[in-house]
């Protein structure tokens, strides 16, 4: 694995309260998630060892594609989101399902959705997508939710069972109000917490949206205003993870039996927080632009601790 | 002396010029915002009624501009631009709704 590979396996191990881990890498293809005794672990990269090596349910999450971006960033977004599918298509172990954390297109343009799904499809996986705020910009915002909406509530938020897990997909790119965050809303807020009522303490929960829950950099517009009321619910839960996208890097960090992780794009990077005047496209030297973008995979094992999350790099 | 001619010509270039003035007088101000690095620029801007102010979108990035209940663009890809004219005095605070934390004001005198 490279330099800004990381491996958070913290099995057998507490994590305190205070005890933040914090990544952050630039690179990746996807994240590859396993699920341990409740716990979401990050493995490493897709294709690497690890992954051959997970057992358990393993799901995939991709996030950011930005079909019909075109920019110097990267000229060919959907050819490297083509690129990202026929990583996981060489995956060992085919993963269960994949979650997309949104800004599936760019512009969200019908040629757009169609090219991302006619992609996507490839893996011939199940896909649970939440929108990013590039899928809601077409006139009557209607494109998304006819594609995907089905089954949720609201603005496209859900939730389903898989292999003991429960996974939550919140939208936080609506309603958002000037000089703020993401948004999560009223109405979905007391939707979650009633989806949660009842549920056993000991089940393992999956949060997915795009905008990060956690406030990663205000400045920025990276984080969501009222994420800690939605976190406040998830309180007392022996496993909580938090998959994110929007920030087209990897971030992590863990407090408590909370982990929180962002993906990389598969489009184009973005910079670190504060290291370059705005959040917008960063272009790299065409021979570095693989190692920036990625997928994740996630392994759930029964009876161990923590899912485990594997970045994987398109290249590098 | 000059010839009559020339007095006309005269004549016609402070005409014209006048009226150049006159239409310079009454045209209606048209003020740019540029719509760089995620920022709004400038983004205070103070304007006389009547006026029209221009956003132009010069980042890679599709963003909007939005002010709750006056006015609402487009969403404006890169080098897309957006016009509205202010017709009533008033702090017109605005947005973008993609990325709230980008926030203007156009004061209209």
């Amino acid at each position: 694995m490279g330099e800004f590979d990381h491996d958070h396996n913290e099995e057998g191990r507490g994590v305190s309260r205070r005890r933040v881990l914090e990544c952050m890498t630039w690179a990746g293809t996807g994240v590859l998630w396993t699920v341990s005794g409740g716990v979401p672990r990050s493995l490493g990269l897709v294709g690497s060892a690890q992954a051959a090596e997970a057992a358990g349910m393993t799901f995939l999450q991709i996030s950011d594609s930005h079909v019909g971006f075109d920019k110097p960033a990267n000229p060919n977004a959907l050819g490297t989101l083509e690129e990202a599918i026929g990583k996981i298509n060489a995956m060992p172990v085919k993963p269960s399902f994949m979650i997309h954390t949104g800004d599936i297109t760019h512009l969200s343009k019908a040629a757009e959705f169609d090219n991302a799904d006619r992609i996507i499809s490839q893996a011939k996986l199940d896909v649970h997508y939440v929108p990013g705020e590039h899928d809601f910009i077409d006139e009557e915002v209607k494109l998304y939710k006819e594609r995907y909406g089905h089954g949720t509530k609201g603005a496209g938020w859900y939730s389903f069972d898989a292999n003991g897990v429960h996974f939550i997909g919140l939208v936080n790119v609506v309603d958002l109000k000037a000089g703020g965050l993401g948004n999560l809303g009223t109405a979905q807020l007391e939707w979650l917490e009633d989806d949660l009522k009842g549920k056993s303490k000991s089940m393992p929960i999956v949060v997915f949206a795009h905008i990060p829950l956690w406030t990663v950099y205000p400045t920025w517009g990276w984080g969501t205003e009222d994420g800690a009321r939605a976190l406040d619910y998830l309180k007392g839960f022996g496993s909580v993870t938090v998959l994110n996208g929007h920030i087209h890097q990897v971030m992590q960090k863990v407090e408590g039996n909370v982990t929180f992780h962002t993906a990389r794009s598969t489009a184009f990077p973005q910079p670190a927080p504060g290291a370059a005047p705005s959040p917008g496209p960063m272009k790299v030297a065409d021979d570095k632009l693989r190692g920036l973008l990625g997928v994740a995979s996630i392994n759930f094992k029964p009876g161990d601790q923590r899912l485990a999350i594997i970045d994987t790099p398109l290249q590098g | 002396m000059a010839s009559p001619v020339l007095r006309s010509l005269g004549r016609l270039a402070i005409a014209a010029a006048i009226s150049l003035c006159l239409s310079g007088a009454h045209a209606v101000e048209t003020t740019n915002v540029m719509i760089d690095n995620f920022t709004f620029e400038p983004a205070q801007l103070t304007v006389k009624v009547g006026s029209t102010v221009t956003w132009k979108n010069r980042d890679d990035i599709p963003h909007t501009v939005v002010s709750a209940g006056k006015f609402r663009s487009k969403t404006m890809d890169t080098d897309d631009s957006y016009s509205f004219t202010f017709t009533a005095a008033g702090d017109y605070k605005y947005f973008c709704s993609l990325h709230p934390h980008m926030t203007g004001t156009i004061k209209v005198e």
